[in-house]
C-alpha cells in the first residue's frame, strides 16, 4: 500500500487493536520526544515495553528496559521505531521475527524496503507518524492545541475512563 | 489523516473543530468562561506543564472555545495548526518574538496596514528588530531587500487599503531561495477568496476582528502554522531548533514536527507575552465563521457593483479595485483570488482632499469608522485616519494618499449603498 496517507480507519484499528507496543529507543531523559510518547501511551494504558540497550535492566518510568527486542519476555503487538529510517531496516526485520503485528516509524522515519518487507509478512506499516499525535487526532485531544485533526464528527467525543481532560478513541458503547 | 477523506471549503466553516462536548452534548460551542482548570492530580499537572500531555491549565495559554476557532481557520488555510490572539497585531508580536533575536532583519512590502507599518518601523524597533522595505509591485526590490541577517518576508495577499493583489508564489519563491518562510497576512482576502499556504506561504496572520468575525464586533487575531518550514535546517531559527531553558531543554521543532511553529507561539510568546482573546470574542468570531462563504461571497458581489457604479461616476477620478476588469492588479487578482478581490478598495474624487473630507461626512447609512470587514459598508479617509502617522510618501507607497478615499464594502442592498455614496457625492463637489 502506498504510505504518504492513511485514512483514519486505518490509523483507528491500528490504535484500538494492539495492546502491547515496544519502544526502540525509548529515552530515559524526560524532555525526549520518546519519552513524551512514552508516558502519553502510559495514561491510555497501553503496555509499553522500553527498548535501550544503554538502559537495558533499569526502568523508564516503571517499565524495565531490554536491551532489544529478540530479548522480550512477552508477546509484542506492534513495535515502535523511535530511530533513524536506516535503523529501521534491521527493526523491521526484527519485528517480523519476534511476530509484531504492526509496525510503527516515527515522524521523520520513513523506509519502504523495510515497509516492503513487513508487509509481505502480514504486519501493517504506518511511516513518518507519532501514535499519540495520531491517538489526539482520533480522540479530539490534538484539537485543545488549536491542531487541525482532519475530523469532523456529530458525535459526542469519549472520556478516557474517570479522568480529566482525557479522551479515548475507544468507539461509542463499545 | 488522508487529504481524499478532507471535507470541503463550506463543510469547514460550521464544522472544523466543533465536536458535541462529551459531558453535555451541548451542539455549539460553549463559552468555557473561566481562568483555569483543575488538575486530576499532581502528576496530570506536571505532564500539562512539561508540554507532555494535551490539556488545558490557564486560559492565557489555551482554551477549549479558543481551540475550536483555531482549529477551524487552520483547516480553513489549510494549516496544520493555529494559535489565537487579542489582535492581529499581538498575532504579529507573536509570530516575530518566535522567529527574531535582537539585531535580525526582515523583509516588509509597502503595501502594508498602516498600523503594520507603524508597528514594524517604531515598535519592533524597539526590540531591535529591524525592517527592510520593498515593494510588493516590483520582486526585484525584494530580492535585493534581503540580507544574511533577514529571518522572514511579510506580505499582504490583497493590501490594505490599495486594493493590491501581491504575487505570493513569485514572493515566495525568493524566500525560499533566502531560507527564510513567508508570513503572508490574509486578513483582506480570507481563506474563503484566498489560501496563501497553497502558493508557498508559511505563515498565515489573520485580523479576525475583519471578515472572519465579519459583524464588527470582537476583536482578534490567528496565527496559522503551515507546517511547511524546516525550523532546524540551518540553526538560523534557534527558539525553534535549539534547546529551550524553560523547559528544561526540550527542543520545539524535534518534539512538536508539523506544529512546532504554533506551539512556539503559544507555550513561549503567548505565555511570556500574554496577549490572549477571551473566551466570548473567540464564540462571537466562530459564529461568525459559520457564514464565511454566504458573506464573503455576498460581499464581493456588492462590491463590484458598487465599484463598477464609481468608476461611470463623473466626479470620481479614479477607483483601484482588482476584481474591475482593465485593473492594473486583475491579472493577479484572476489568479489567486478568482472568486473575487475582495470588498475593500479605495478611490479618488476629482475634487482631491477637500472632496474626500466632505464625502466622508456627508454619507448617512454608511459608518464613518476605522474598521473594515463589517456586514455595514464603511468608509474612511485614510490619509486623515489609519495611515495618518506615515509621511506623505510613505502614505502614497502604502496606497493611501491624501485624495484617497477608502470603502469597505456591506452586505446591505447595493442599490442603497449607492443611493447613499451619490447623495454624498452630489453634496461634495
Amino acid at each position: 500500500m502506498q504510505h504518504d496517507t492513511y485514512s483514519e480507519a486505518y490509523i483507528r484499528k491500528i490504535l484500538q487493536d494492539v495492546k502491547t507496543i515496544a519502544m526502540v529507543g525509548a529515552s530515559a531523559n524526560d524532555v525526549r520526544p520518546s519519552y513524551f510518547a512514552m508516558k502519553y501511551l502510559l495514561t491510555k494504558e497501553y503496555n509499553i515495553v522500553p527498548v535501550n540497550p544503554r538502559e537495558a535492566g533499569r526502568e523508564i518510568l516503571g517499565q524495565k528496559v531490554f536491551s532489544s527486542l529478540s530479548e522480550i519476555d512477552q508477546p509484542v503487538d506492534m513495535v515502535d521505531i523511535f530511530r533513524n529510517s536506516e535503523a529501521a531496516d534491521a527493526l523491521t526485520d526484527e519485528a517480523i521475527a519476534i511476530g509484531a503485528k504492526v509496525v510503527w516509524m516515527q515522524l521523520r522515519v520513513r523506509n519502504d524496503a523495510a515497509a516492503e518487507r513487513a508487509e509481505k509478512a502480514g504486519l501493517k506499516v504506518v511511516m513518518d507518524r507519532c501514535p499519540k499525535m495520531e491517538y489526539g487526532k482520533l480522540s479530539g485531544e490534538w484539537g485543545w492545541l488549536g491542531a487541525v485533526s482532519g475530523r469532523i464528527s456529530s458525535k459526542r467525543a469519549v472520556l478516557f475512563g474517570n479522568r480529566i481532560q482525557s479522551l479515548s478513541i475507544a468507539t461509542r458503547g463499545s | 489523516m488522508s487529504s481524499d477523506d478532507t471535507p470541503h471549503f463550506d463543510t469547514l466553516c460550521i464544522h472544523a473543530g466543533a465536536q458535541p462536548d462529551p459531558t453535555t452534548g451541548a451542539r455549539a460551542t460553549p463559552i468555557y468562561q473561566t481562568t483555569s482548570f483543575v488538575f486530576d492530580d499532581v502528576d496530570h499537572a506536571a505532564s500539562l506543564f512539561g508540554l507532555q500531555a494535551f490539556g488545558n491549565i490557564y486560559t492565557r495559554i489555551m482554551n477549549p472555545t479558543q481551540a475550536v476557532l483555531e482549529e477551524r481557520i487552520a483547516a480553513l488555510e489549510g494549516g496544520t495548526a493555529a494559535l489565537a490572539c487579542a489582535s492581529g497585531h499581538g498575532a504579529q508580536l507573536l509570530i516575530f518574538h518566535a522567529l527574531m533575536e535582537p539585531g535580525d532583519e526582515f523583509v516588509a512590502v509597502g503595501q502594508l496596514y498602516g498600523g503594520s507599518i507603524n508597528q514594524f518601523n517604531h515598535s519592533f524597533k524597539k526590540f531591535d528588530w529591524n525592517v527592510n522595505w520593498a515593494d510588493a509591485t516590483d520582486l526585484s526590490t525584494i530580492e535585493k531587500a534581503v540580507t544574511p541577517k533577514t529571518k522572514l518576508i511579510f506580505i499582504e495577499s490583497i493590501a490594505n487599503p490599495g486594493g493590491v493583489v501581491v504575487d505570493i508564489a513569485g514572493i515566495s519563491k525568493i524566500a525560499r531561495a533566502a531560507g527564510v518562510p513567508l508570513v503572508v497576512d490574509n486578513t483582506l482576502a480570507t481563506p474563503y477568496l484566498c489560501r496563501p499556504i497553497e502558493h508557498g506561504a508559511d505563515i498565515i496572520v489573520h485580523s479576525l476582528t475583519k471578515f472572519i468575525g465579519g459583524h464588527g464586533n470582537s476583536m482578534g487575531g490567528v496565527i496559522v502554522d503551515a507546517g511547511t518550514f524546516n525550523w532546524s535546517r540551518e540553526g538560523r531559527y534557534p527558539t525553534l531548533s535549539e534547546p529551550c531553558e524553560s523547559y528544561h531543554g526540550l527542543k520545539l521543532h524535534e518534539t512538536f514536527g508539523p506544529i512546532a511553529f504554533a506551539i512556539a507561539c503559544r507555550v513561549l510568546g503567548m505565555r511570556d507575552l500574554g496577549p490572549c482573546i477571551s473566551p466570548m470574542n473567540a464564540f462571537l468570531i466562530i459564529q461568525g465563521m459559520e457564514t464565511l462563504s454566504l458573506r464573503m461571497k455576498k460581499h464581493c458581489e456588492n462590491t463590484m457593483v458598487v465599484a463598477d457604479w464609481l468608476n461611470e461616476h463623473k466626479d470620481v477620478a479614479w477607483v483601484s479595485y482588482a476584481g474591475l476588469p482593465g485593473d492594473r492588479h486583475n491579472k493577479l487578482a484572476q489568479k489567486y483570488c478568482p472568486q473575487g478581490a475582495g470588498a475593500v478598495f479605495t478611490f479618488g474624487l476629482r475634487g482631491g482632499y477637500e472632496a474626500g473630507v466632505k464625502v466622508v461626512s456627508n454619507v448617512e447609512m454608511i459608518s464613518h469608522l476605522a474598521n473594515i470587514g463589517d456586514v455595514r459598508t464603511l468608509i474612511i479617509h485614510p490619509s486623515s485616519t489609519t495611515h495618518r502617522q506615515l509621511s506623505e510618501h510613505q502614505q502614497i507607497a502604502a496606497g493611501a494618499g491624501p485624495d484617497v478615499l477608502r470603502l469597505s464594502i456591506g452586505l446591505e442592498d447595493p442599490s442603497d449603498i449607492i443611493k447613499d455614496l451619490e447623495q454624498a457625492l452630489a453634496s461634495a463637489v
